[in-house]
């Protein structure tokens, strides 16, 4: 591009140097999407909307902290976490189904999202940020290095694109506990008070669904409880490191045994709803 | 031996003349410093206050590709803020001083980002006009004489052509669409016009700072010649749109082989500027409040820092 004239570029017609490409509306476009062998659709499609929406609904918790971060460098690696998981939405609801990507994300109703209840769950400070993205990530990096194995190449390959950028998530969270832990007398109260907020919301994270159950059978998902002794090994090892204990606060139940994987959300799951689909739905007949 | 005083004013101007960089570690006059630190951090700041109109549609986009491009942009805007703050802080300032100015009203930053984001179609027309009008502003920067301003310049201005084109895609793709969108973008359009033509600054006769910033090459263009580069520019993209600029007295002058163009209300101007703007008192309390509600992060960063080099000592 000639920097005299970049003001014209946009006057050219389309062409690969949009971020984002221009005019792709399907994530997998070009990908053989067709279901495995002995796989049940409705099950795979609820199983991607759950890791899916894990993603989208905890993406925008982090996109609330935009501008509202501590410090610049903050602000950039927070929209860094948000946009990685905004992207495995986007590929695990194109995954789901035919409805498409925004249909899933703006015209299903809150009982039909089926995120832990971990995810929506909104930050006080960044101590419960920090607490919650390090469980969250810690969570869902043990669960999509599993996924890489799946029988459905679609998820397989989806997985292993995540677990890279999770791995960063994870990192920064455990960096973060450790300075927050050890830094000062204050931080250590906060970040010992963001991690109690979270915890009760742990043992969701490990109670298999029956469709994870179903799938991970044949293959084709995990079953999350496989996972709670790598969780348990690596959180005893931040918060050794941050000075922290392991908070022992009882699990919140759900309504009935019913949790977040069955729809049945925390009562802040509706404003966040609200304000994710308000535009789409002001004129569901609009184009963007 | 060393330098005296007239030798390295000698050597300063010699560099501005022959068209070189000035670099971190050359001897610059007092004035030549300030002038860079106040251009630099204003600039810094609009990067950091200009991330809260657009920020503001992140959670509401109503796409989630929209989402994904608009926050991506705003996290540029935060990276671009970044690198400002690191150039200023080669010429002696520190980030966290000018943070203290920007919140204490003591340093300013661009008028525009003083105006309300009321609908999506303002994410589109921002990168349309506003991020135009920037980019207008910010290509002559690329030849600044400051070096580590300038580099940053070349990667700012490539990161806002992008930011430019998702905004006109945007307006692009509303006007294809519902009676209601199109509304929406005439509307913004209307709204964000005669702000966007007020970011060049005041005409050349009024500007206090012009005449010696073009003497130093920090400045490469009069604001009303770049003022004038960019409606010679827009005109033709609005009728691609199909939206009207609100203004009567826009039309070709053969003579000139410009457009002619109304008057700008220099008095709204002055009031926003002066700190009396639509959402200028919001802006300052928004970025204050998080950099308040960050302090007792960074303190801990900073003792856990203390303590690890404790223990390595």
């Amino acid at each position: 591009m000639v920097f005299d004239n970049a003001y014209e570029a946009i006057t050219e017609e389309n062409d690969s140097r949009w971020a984002f490409g221009t005019g792709f509306t399907d994530p997998l476009e070009g990908v053989d999407t067709s279901v495995p062998s002995g796989v049940d659709a409705g099950e795979l499609e609820a199983y991607c909307l759950m890791l899916g929406d894990d993603a989208l609904v905890f993406s925008h918790r982090l996109q609330e902290w935009c501008t509202n971060a501590p410090e610049l460098e903050d602000e950039v690696a927070i929209a860094n976490i948000a946009l990685d998981l905004l992207g495995q939405a986007r590929l695990l609801l194109a995954r789901a189904g035919e409805r498409g990507e925004d249909s899933y994300a703006f015209f299903r109703g809150e009982h039909e999202f089926r995120n832990v209840r971990l995810a929506e769950l909104p930050h006080g400070d960044f101590g419960e940020l920090i607490a919650a993205l390090l469980v969250f990530s810690t969570w869902r990096l043990a669960l999509l290095r599993r996924l890489t194995e799946s029988r459905d190449p679609v998820l397989a390959a989806i997985a292993a694109k995540g677990v890279k950028e999770v791995t960063y998530h994870r990192d920064y969270a455990a960096q973060w506990t450790v300075r927050l832990g050890d830094g000062t007398d204050h931080s250590r109260e906060r970040m010992a008070a963001g991690l109690a907020t979270g915890w009760p919301y742990v043992d969701e994270l490990f109670t298999p669904h029956e469709i994870e159950v179903s799938l991970a059978a044949s293959g084709v998902a995990v079953n999350p409880a496989e996972s709670r002794a790598e969780f348990d090994e690596v959180l005893a090892q931040v918060l050794r490191a941050a000075t922290l204990d392991v908070p022992e606060v009882p699990g919140i139940p759900g309504v009935s045994g019913r949790t977040g994987r069955d729809g049945v959300h925390t009562e802040s799951m509706g404003y966040l709803l609200a304000e994710l689909q308000s535009v789409a739905r002001a004129d569901p007949e609009a184009t963007w | 031996m060393t330098a005296t005083m007239p030798d390295l004013e000698q050597q300063f101007e010699q560099t501005i003349e022959r068209d070189q960089r000035i670099e971190p570690r050359d001897w610059v006059p007092e004035a030549y410093r300030t002038t860079m630190i106040r251009m630099i951090a204003q600039h810094a700041h609009s990067e950091i206050i200009g991330m809260q109109p657009e920020g503001n549609w992140i959670t509401r986009a109503p796409s989630l590709r929209r989402k994904a491009i608009l926050l991506a942009k705003v996290q540029d805007e935060a990276g671009h803020g970044l690198y400002l703050y690191s150039a200023a802080e080669t010429l002696g300032a520190d980030r966290g001083e000018l943070t203290a100015k920007l919140i204490a009203g003591k340093q300013k930053y661009s008028s525009i980002f003083n105006y309300p984001t009321l609908t999506f179609a303002d994410v589109g027309v921002i990168g349309w006009l506003v991020d135009g009008a920037a980019i207008c502003n910010q290509v002559p920067l690329c030849r600044s004489s400051y070096g580590p301003y300038a580099r940053a310049m070349i990667r700012i201005c490539k990161e806002e052509s992008f930011h430019q084109r998702q905004g006109y895609e945007l307006l692009m793709t509303m006007m294809r669409g519902t009676e209601e969108q199109r509304r929406m973008v005439q509307d913004a359009t209307n709204r964000w016009w005669w702000p966007s033509l007020m970011m060049f600054g005041p005409p050349d006769a009024d500007s206090s700072h012009t005449a010696q910033s073009m003497a130093w090459k920090v400045k490469r263009h009069t604001n009303d010649e770049l003022r004038q580069r960019f409606v010679d520019m827009t005109v033709p993209q609005a009728e691609a749109l199909g939206v009207t600029l609100p203004d009567p007295h826009l039309r070709w002058n053969a003579e000139r082989e410009h457009y002619d163009f109304g008057d700008i209300d220099w008095s709204e101007f002055k009031q926003v500027v002066s700190g009396n703007g639509p959402c200028n008192a919001q802006r300052i309390a928004h970025r204050r409040k998080a950099h308040e509600d960050g302090a007792w992060v960074r303190e801990a960063a900073a003792a856990h820092a203390a303590k690890l080099r404790e223990r390595t000592a």
